[in-house]
């Protein structure tokens, strides 16, 4: 008993951890929707949107608070019907596109979608000029 | 045995490797030079407060709705927390503005009524109205990433400023000069 | 004392890399060349001072000797002894004094042991080498000393980070060093050989155990830290395309390209612009890798030692050493003639087709991780993750594993894909039978969207593993050699990671929770039933514990325990999941908080076949491993020949 006592007494008087809400999570934070197919989609939007607070997380990935209640908004919103690309371009219209971890093509990205399209020329361009220079010369 | 030719190997090909990585080098040296920007700005500056309605926080002031911020003058919408520590560094410089007759308004981020209450009665209550936002809905929606950060809002409710982190002697004349742009 | 030993021994090791240096320069020319003989010593010399200097960093933090600034700041004298011996590279300083150690040790080696390259090429290596070492001896010993003492020893250290207070993440960056900085020995044979021009067969053969050695590093350490972060970080993702997860990866796809090119040119006498350019890369990754880490500009959830002034330092270390191996090459690779021809179907070509997407990954890799970077410089923020490189590395992988599959099976030099039509018949019906099966019996995979990565990897991971053992069919099994048992194991890794990857993308289930003690859940096939919520302590925590009983399909109850820690020094909270492991898949278990009602947040996940990722990395390992040791036994037993030939030679006086 005394030992019981004396960790909890440890665990109170831990040292105060970095500044932190009291409130509980918000209700859909790690709760999940009841219809298994919209909790699916719900999901997978979640993995492509990224925590504003954390340094590189998923908002499905992290124990944030406000990650929490970007989980919340979502799943509260693909309850109440709205489909995942416009609860993504409601976040991108507030945030910008960093909360997306799925880039749009927008002007400031389109190289990220060329990219591997003149990857896939190049190749083809250097396995051409590989076996055009040697088709004939072994046999 | 194996032929070998040799072969005139196309004299760009061979530099290209060291042309992207002098790309890279210029790429990296501007990430070095310029300080590390880790905060996520809004991208609703120009664009109208969302409608929102907000319980009070605590007994003393009345909530937020966001018509009542649309009424012909320019405000400050101030985002904040008890558990947020820079807010106390800048409580200071709001009471001084409430006292100066400036209008700041505030939305408290995931708290109880007695924390805001504690809060306020240590560090001053420069607020008109107080709306409490539990599952940060509203911060969500204006853009906003965390506290404290101070919006800039015109007589008409469109967001026209955003200040992010507390609000420090050298972020004042900037401050007032939006909050003056936002009168006109 | 101990610190200013091992300060003085590094110092000492730093004059005698630059003495290497210099020697091994001027004895490549005419005037220098009795300067030759001093080099070899001098890098044996070089790589046991070194390593002095690295034991007294190992006894300093044994004893927690807190009169040195890096013991106060980054141990504890209550740390288990594992965590003390583990807190020696857990951070900035020791981290590099570990990589110049294994760096000066690695050379060393070669300098004592490595015959069959010419006298100058070796020269040039060795001469290589110390150019790399010198730089980050003075990044060491001008910027990051690891022996600095305090005016005051202080009464006690501020502790490790929690986080690293795991045995997996304790060996976690020694392995991945033992990688980077095998591939800078790599890397110092492809100096050695575009200075002399000897881009040949015995370059390939001196350089491939560095790089396969490496490569297994590498990869043991990728596997750990992935299943590191998949049980530590609570929610059961294993893979995230973090800037810091990605700067291990590329020196790692480089290796890979290397290490398969390298085989060709040392047996085949082909792909030699490859293999050194490859050589230059891979090391170059690693030193982007590093560089990229420590210096802060990209935002990451393992960040550490962010400090933009070592940054700059490590980004002019690049800027030589990349830069100028850079030149070299484009100076040089006009001479490095073109190696034995081959057909459009042989072996070979299935190896330039691998070297060809592992690059092409790799350049999208990095593309990827650098981009916020470049929108930065704009103005605009941007995230890129695993949205954009799974599917856009999977356009380059499939081909990959495609080459991966035939090439094994095909002949050297010339060979008609006829010829093996029978074999590949197999894997590929297999891949139809299983993609059908899925099509038929799994829709999960196709509402509400159609899960179309893992639809393949899975059919394409059972074909291949089929394809990878083939090559052992009609063989006899006692004489093949061991390379080529290492191929098929690596191989079959693959597949096996890959079944792995794709299972868990699509047949995970989650249950998130808010339970009563006493209540059951359902997840998958298992029932899971809370017991208890008690506190507990250990050496330096205090805990939550949940204890519950896990039933699978109804069968006889295990004991799963998840844990909420929390440490003092410094004030963390990390879960601690408990997992319960079968052979068909996992069950995670997280113990979240408690809510005001007094029920407990609990996560529970049913992950199947999930081992099967880092089973697969081992494996990929271990067939590096079994070719590494089959390739030094054969290099030994020809060497030992070789002399016996000498010998016989001398003795008959010829």
């Amino acid at each position: 008993m005394t030992r019981l006592l004396l960790l909890l007494m440890a665990l109170v008087m831990a040292a105060p951890l970095p500044a932190q809400d009291l409130l509980p999570p918000a209700p859909y934070a790690y709760k999940q929707l009841d219809d298994p197919a919209q909790e699916a989609k719900a999901r997978a939007l979640m993995e492509t949107l990224r925590c504003l607070k954390c340094q590189s997380q998923a908002i499905s990935d992290s124990d944030a608070p406000m990650a929490g209640d970007m989980r919340h908004q979502v799943r509260s919103r693909i309850a109440a019907g709205e489909e995942p690309e416009e609860i993504r371009q409601w976040l991108v219209e507030r945030y910008g596109d960093y909360v997306s971890y799925t880039p749009q093509l927008r002007a400031m990205t389109w190289p990220l979608f060329a990219a591997p399209l003149v990857f896939l020329g190049v190749a083809a361009l250097l396995l051409r000029r590989r076996f055009r220079k040697t088709r004939g010369a072994v046999k | 045995m194996s032929q070998e030719i040799k072969s005139k190997r196309s004299g760009l090909w061979l530099w290209l490797p060291l042309a992207l990585f002098a790309g890279f080098f210029v790429l990296v040296m501007t990430g070095l030079l310029s300080p590390a920007d880790r905060n996520v700005a809004s991208t609703m500056i120009g664009k109208p407060l969302p409608q929102f309605d907000l319980r009070p926080a605590v007994p003393d002031r009345p909530g937020i709705a966001t018509a009542q911020l649309a009424d012909g003058k320019p405000r400050l919408l101030n985002v904040f927390a008890s558990w947020c520590i820079p807010c106390i560094a800048e409580a200071p410089q709001l009471e001084a503005w409430a006292r100066q007759g400036v209008p700041i308004d505030g939305i408290a981020i995931r708290d109880r009524t007695e924390d805001v209450q504690r809060f306020l009665s240590a560090n001053g209550n420069p607020y008109k109205r107080i709306g409490a936002d539990d599952l940060s809905a509203v911060q969500l929606s204006i853009g906003s990433s965390g506290v404290p950060e101070t919006f800039v809002i015109d007589g008409k409710g469109i967001i026209r400023h955003q200040h992010i982190g507390d609000i420090r002697a050298e972020d004042i004349p900037k401050l007032i000069e939006k909050l003056r742009e936002a009168g006109q | 004392m101990i610190a200013e030993l091992g300060l003085a021994c590094l110092w000492m090791a730093g004059a005698l890399a630059l003495l290497q240096l210099v020697s091994g320069a001027l004895a490549l020319t005419s005037r220098g060349r009795e300067l030759a003989g001093i080099v070899r010593p001098v890098a044996v010399a070089q790589g046991l001072l070194c390593g002095v200097a690295f034991i007294c960093l190992i006894a300093l933090f044994l004893r927690t000797d807190l009169s040195v600034k890096l013991i106060a700041t980054n141990s504890h004298s209550l740390k288990p002894f594992i965590y003390k011996l583990a807190g020696t590279w857990g951070n900035h300083e020791g981290s590099m004094l570990l990589w110049v150690t294994v760096m000066a040790l690695a050379g060393a080696f070669i300098a004592a042991v490595e015959r069959r390259l010419r006298d100058d090429t070796m020269l040039a290596t060795l001469a290589g080498q110390a150019f790399v070492s010198i730089g980050f001896y003075a990044f060491l010993l001008l910027s990051s000393n690891p022996f600095e003492r305090l005016a005051e020893p202080v009464p006690e250290g501020q502790g490790l980070n929690p986080l690293l207070q795991d045995i997996g993440l304790a060996f976690h960056p020694p392995t991945l060093y033992l990688g980077y900085v095998g591939l800078s020995i790599a890397f110092s044979f492809a100096i050695g050989a575009l200075v002399t021009s000897d881009v040949g067969p015995a370059f390939a053969r001196a350089m491939r155990p560095w790089v396969l050695g490496a490569w297994i590093f590498l990869t043991v350490g990728i596997t750990a830290g992935s299943y590191w972060a998949y049980y530590e970080l609570g929610w059961g993702g294993w893979w995230f395309w973090d800037p810091v997860e990605n700067a291990s990866l590329m020196p790692w796809l480089a290796a890979t390209a290397l290490l398969h090119s390298s085989s060709v040119l040392a047996t085949r006498n082909a792909l030699r612009a490859w293999t050194v350019m490859l050589a230059v890369v891979a090391f170059s990754m690693s030193m982007i890798g590093t560089f990229l880490v420590r210096s802060g500009i990209l935002t990451s959830v393992h960040a550490f030692a962010v400090d933009p002034e070592r940054g700059s330092f490590i980004l002019a270390l690049l800027v030589i050493y990349i830069g100028g191996a850079l030149v070299l090459f484009a100076i040089r690779a006009r001479t490095i003639t073109e190696g034995a021809r081959f057909a459009v179907t042989s072996r070979e070509s299935a190896l330039v087709v691998n070297n060809v997407m592992l690059s092409a990954i790799l350049g999208i890799v990095l593309l990827g991780t650098l981009y916020p970077l470049l929108t930065e410089a704009f103005g605009e923020k941007v995230s890129v993750g695993p949205p954009y490189f799974d599917p856009v590395g999977a356009i380059f992988f499939i081909p990959m594993l495609l080459a991966m599959g035939v090439g094994p099976l095909l002949h050297w030099r010339n060979d008609r894909l006829g010829r093996i039509t029978g074999k590949i018949a197999i894997p590929a019906l297999l891949i139809g039978a299983v993609l059908l099966g899925l099509a038929l019996f799994a829709p999960s995979l196709f509402t509400p969207s159609f899960k179309l990565l893992p639809f393949i990897g899975m059919g394409l991971a059972v074909g291949l593993a089929v394809a990878s053992v083939m090559p052992l069919i009609g063989r006899n099994l006692r004489r093949t050699p061991l390379p080529t048992w290492g191929m098929v194991v690596a191989h079959l890794g693959i597949a096996v990671s890959l079944f792995g990857v794709a299972t868990d993308s699509a047949f995970s289930t989650e249950k998130l929770v808010a339970s009563r003690v006493g209540q059951s859940h359902v997840v998958g096939p298992w029932t899971i039933t809370l017991k208890n919520v008690e506190p507990i302590a250990g050496p330096n925590w205090t805990a939550l514990e949940a204890t519950m009983a896990a039933s699978y399909d109804g069968g006889k109850p295990k004991i799963v325990a998840p844990q909420a820690r929390n440490f003092t020094s410094p004030p963390t909270v990390t879960s601690e999941s408990a997992l319960l492991t079968r052979w068909n898949g996992q069950l995670y278990a997280v113990l979240g908080e408690e809510a005001d009602d007094g029920r407990w947040q609990l996560r529970l996940w049913w992950k199947p076949f999930v081992p099967m990722i880092w089973y697969g990395g081992l494996l990929i390992g271990l067939g590096g491993l079994l070719s590494l040791i089959g390739r030094v036994a054969r290099d030994m037993k020809r060497s030992r020949a070789e002399e016996k030939i000498a010998d016989r030679r001398e003795r008959q006086g010829r």
